[in-house]
């Protein structure tokens, strides 16, 4: 990221001369309402490093990714869109709307031509001519491929951008589409979650700031940094699954203890993500701690695996019924069977990751 | 042309057509049409919902105690309220009763809903309409102190210096020439009115109230594991008690109840220190704009939420009112019953939906959702780029519900009306000071002003609310309930062959409601009525305009390409296009009609 050219620079090499660019500066500071004395100030800055445009479009999704960005702490998001970066597009939080809106997306591609980072919330539906979602007049696809091609680097904020989610789960009436089927030349980041964590959101984005470089991604192009192992692997409850310790019943004894929630549904053990690490909301809590299973929302196609309550064993490509059933049965004495099973369950899940990530390698490069 | 509709409004489209698409600051997407003639009023204007999901289809076929979850996700906004609107449908279809710890901590987590939503849209989403954080930098921060001090004296973070450093903050980000979010705004429009001052203290607090907000969410972390979207379980809450015995750190327990007890306080504070002042003290300024009012001095309608005890949905039993007015007769607040299909109807005239014949009505329990998007002849552009809507014709996403066949406006300003006529002793007191102290007549309350106070005072009752729903939570353990979840009928087979019901809540933005039919342990038809559906309604075949477009009628715009006061109007109702857009539908039949291309 540290080539970003200076909005100076910028508008030399597209041809213009330095006096088009103190008549903009004096422009910008009467269109504030400034006055001449803000106009040194404004060239000056626009001859120095600029924070890092972000141009965040919306889709068919439903806000949660803005949201939780907003519920960053570390850092806030009042220093993440003061300080840190540009957030020069956003329907969510812009001042202007209409043409003025549609004009700061124009000036900012135009400006920052190859420099700026486009995150993308939610998805295009691509049934109906893309007439499922509409911005100005016109279908979204449009306006994210317009977005796109002279971006440096995509993020797809959440399951909408990184794989459809809700409104694409089984039959996706509107064709909702994730981003990277639709946009195929660009480095694509996939941060996904029903909304992803905040601090994983600011996290991506301020690794790229720092460290001038993109994350290092998986094989179905998320930063490993975050979305590396299992909630499973990293939760403060293993050792009651280890120990066959599980809830049987919502509000049960056992629930009250804070066993395991394996056989109640909880889908930590094929669900890679944070959440029992990094944990929600300045680490509060997160679903598991709060006495719901995980329901695996950062998986491609979470909703289409059967009921939230059914065991992560009912799925067909396991292959390993009722193993909970015998892990609580043998409880009592045999706690190595547990494991055993569990490694089992962790072998079959691995492979399947494996052939999951082959179709999604077009990412692997970026 | 001038048309008469039957709701009262005299609609010209002879004048300039001003289109603002997208409208910005809101969830969703929305276009706006408007009117205006040659004094710049608004003589006519058209909302248009441009997107649609599709839920409904998704739905059928489900595990009914899944269907929280995939509502939740119909907006992560007003995250939470449609699960909660959803586990309450399905219980109701499959009389499941629910503990009265579950009751109390359900309605902790939709009052700290309300105050963060309600915060979030004063200050980030609605703000900038009469907030001009360019022209704070011109604030003496002296003065902006004094200020301050003078319209919250209990608030601590008052110094000049305070406010010096915002100011410096604000000055470097406006000269970096980078203005991000505020690219682009109406900065010189005649419109904005605060003195620099006022306009200091309300963008310094626009960065309070974002620090605050993400401490007021984690009461959801805490009880539903994370926030947005929080988990949520049909039969009571997922979150088991603990507070005595091995294994509390698993549960809830002492650590955790005094960190949702110092929530509250921080809401209580916020609410009364900075929240309601900076509404006396901005809408003391713009108390002349009185804008806006549409369809409240008219027709209302809210469903009515928190229950006070476990399983007792009766009107009397409910912190938030419950009622419908229709002719502005605020004399009589009738009953709303969501289960008679006479009552509660949606049209599709003028939706991007078809039923087949023209002019009919169809209860939830009974809907179809058909798309059929077209342009109507008028139109200008093409298909898939429109210029400007034809709405003579269909022209929205948005399905027309009616209530006995009015239009009607829901949300903050409805709840607070219905409130109000009905002698609600708390909102009716709120509602009397707000006006003796602004020196205003009840009748301003029908304005944009009216629901922007309306949200305020309901942020600040339901403060209360939450707290008194927190002792009581408190005093049931004391007395030895930890009970949090009813499991007796969890399993499938213990449920009827077929069954339906409904849920409700009132959402931050108004009356939301959930119709279900459920068939040998599936979902076979979904509906959801949620607020945005009644307010940014299109024409019915009648021709009643919605409750946006008859706020927006008759308002003076300063600079018609500069839609300030559009925004103004269309964000007092928080519009919420995702939700609004997500009809259920009873039977798969609509797959066929879906091209798969």
């Amino acid at each position: 990221m540290s080539q970003i050219e200076t909005f100076y620079d910028v508008m030399r090499r597209q041809g213009i001369t330095r006096r088009s660019f103190m008549k903009y500066c004096s422009l910008t500071a009467s269109a504030l309402g400034l006055g001449p004395a803000f106009v040194p100030k404004i060239v000056h800055a626009m001859e120095t490093k600029p924070r890092t445009p972000v141009i965040w479009v919306n889709g068919l999704e439903c806000t949660c990714c803005s949201e939780s960005f907003i519920r960053g702490s570390h850092p806030l998001a009042k220093d993440v869109v003061l300080s840190m970066i540009s957030l020069d597009y956003s329907h969510t939080l812009m001042a202007a709307a209409g043409h003025a809106a549609e004009a700061a997306l124009e000036e900012t591609i135009q400006q920052y031509k190859g420099n700026y980072i486009l995150a993308v919330e939610g998805n295009p539906p691509l049934n109906e001519d893309g007439m499922y979602c509409i911005v100005g007049g016109k279908p979204f696809v449009e306006q994210l491929r317009h977005a796109a091609k002279d971006a440096k680097a995509i993020i797809s904020w959440g399951a909408c951008a990184s794989y459809g989610c809700v409104q694409a789960a089984k039959p996706n009436p509107t064709q909702a589409t994730p981003v990277h089927k639709v946009i195929t030349d660009k480095p694509i980041i996939k941060v996904p979650g029903c909304p992803p964590i905040a601090e994983v959101m600011t996290g991506v984005i301020t690794y790229m700031l720092t460290f001038d470089r993109l994350p290092e991604l998986d094989r179905q192009g998320r930063p490993a940094m975050f979305y590396g192992q299992r909630i499973h692997d990293k939760c403060y409850r293993r050792p009651h699954f280890d120990a066959g310790q599980f809830v049987e019943q919502w509000d049960d004894e056992n629930a009250r203890k804070g066993y395991c929630l394996y056989k109640v549904g909880c889908k930590g053990p094929t669900t890679y993500n944070a959440c029992s690490t990094v944990r929600w909301n300045e680490g509060t809590s997160f679903p598991i701690q709060s006495g719901h299973g995980c329901i695996g929302c950062s998986e491609d196609g979470f909703w289409d695996q059967g009921s939230f309550y059914n065991r992560v064993t009912d799925l067909t490509q396991f292959g390993v019924e009722a193993n909970a059933d015998q892990v609580g049965l043998a409880a009592a004495g045999v706690v190595g069977a547990g494991v055993a099973v569990h490694a089992a369950v962790s072998a079959l899940k691995s492979a399947q990751k494996k052939t999951q990530g082959q179709s999604m390698s077009q990412n692997e490069e970026v | 042309m001038v048309v008469q509709t039957p709701n009262g409004f005299t609609l010209d489209t002879a004048g300039q057509r001003v289109v603002v698409d997208p409208v910005t600051r809101i969830e969703g997407h929305m276009r706006c049409e408007v009117n205006v003639d040659e004094n710049n009023m608004i003589t006519n204007a058209v909302s248009t919902g441009t997107m649609w999901r599709g839920l409904e289809v998704i739905l059928k076929g489900r595990d009914p105690r899944d269907a929280w979850a995939f509502t939740e996700r119909i907006c992560g906004v007003c995250t939470g309220t449609h699960a909660l609107t959803s586990v309450r449908a399905v219980e109701d279809a499959l009389g499941i009763t629910i503990p009265e710890n579950a009751n109390s901590i359900r309605n902790i987590m939709q009052l700290n809903l309300q105050i963060h939503d309600h915060i979030v849209h004063f200050y980030h989403l609605h703000a900038l309409d009469w907030v001009n954080p360019v022209n704070a930098l011109r604030a003496d921060p002296n003065a902006t102190s004094e200020l301050q001090q003078a319209v919250s004296p209990s608030h601590p973070l008052s110094s000049p210096g305070y406010f010096r450093d915002v100011q410096n903050r604000l000055k470097q980000f406006v000269e970096s020439g980078q203005l991000g979010i505020f690219k682009n705004g109406y900065w010189d429009n005649p419109a904005y009115k605060l003195p620099p001052e006022a306009d200091l203290m309300a963008t310094t607090h626009y960065l309070e109230a974002l620090d605050l907000q993400k401490e007021v969410a984690k009461i959801h972390t805490i009880f539903g594991g994370k926030n947005p979207h929080p988990n949520w379980l049909v039969g009571g809450v997922p979150c088991p008690i603990n507070v005595h015995s091995t294994g509390a750190v698993g549960a809830i327990n002492m650590t955790v109840l005094n960190h949702v007890s110092t929530i509250i306080d921080q809401c209580i504070t916020f609410v009364k220190n900075v929240y309601l002042p900076d509404l006396v003290a901005i809408g003391g300024v713009y108390k002349d704009w009185l804008y806006g009012g549409g369809l409240s001095g008219q027709s209302v309608m809210a469903y009515g939420d928190i229950p006070e005890h476990a399983n007792d949905f009766s009107a009397g039993q409910l912190h938030l009112p419950r009622g419908a007015i229709v002719n502005g007769n605020l004399d009589e607040v009738q009953d709303v019953d969501v289960r008679d299909p006479g009552q509660i109807q949606e049209f599709v005239d003028h939706s991007w939906y078809d039923y087949g014949e023209p002019g009919k009505g169809l209860h939830p329990w009974d809907g179809v959702t058909e798309p059929n998007y077209q342009l109507g002849a008028n139109a200008k552009g093409s298909r898939t780029n429109i210029q400007e809507i034809d709405e003579a014709a269909k022209y929205s996403w948005i399905k027309a519900p009616r209530w006995r066949g009015n239009a009607m406006e829901v949300g903050p300003l409805a709840r607070y009306i219905i409130g109000y006529a009905s002698g609600h002793e708390d909102i009716k007191n709120q509602v009397e000071g707000l006006l003796r102290t602004m020196d205003l007549p009840v009748s301003a309350l029908f304005s944009t002003l009216g629901r922007t106070a309306a949200r305020a005072l309901e942020a600040e009752y339901c403060t209360r609310l939450q707290k008194h729903f927190f002792d009581k939570l408190v005093a049931n353990i004391k007395a030895g309930d930890s009970n949090t979840a009813n499991v007796a009928k969890w399993d499938p087979s213990t449920w009827p062959k077929e069954a339906q019901g409904v849920g409700m809540t009132e959402a931050p933005r108004g009356a939301l409601g959930h119709w279900i039919k459920v068939k040998d342990g599936r979902i076979e038809n979904y509906q959801c009525v949620v607020p945005t559906t009644w307010n940014g309604s299109p024409r019915d075949a009648a021709g009643n305009i919605g409750a946006f477009e008859a706020a927006l009628m008759n308002t003076r715009v300063e600079r018609p390409e500069e839609p300030v006061e559009i925004l103004r109007t269309l964000h007092s109702f928080d519009p919420c296009l995702a939700c609004s857009t997500h009809v259920m539908s009873p039977d798969g039949e609509e797959l066929t009609t879906v091209k798969v291309r």
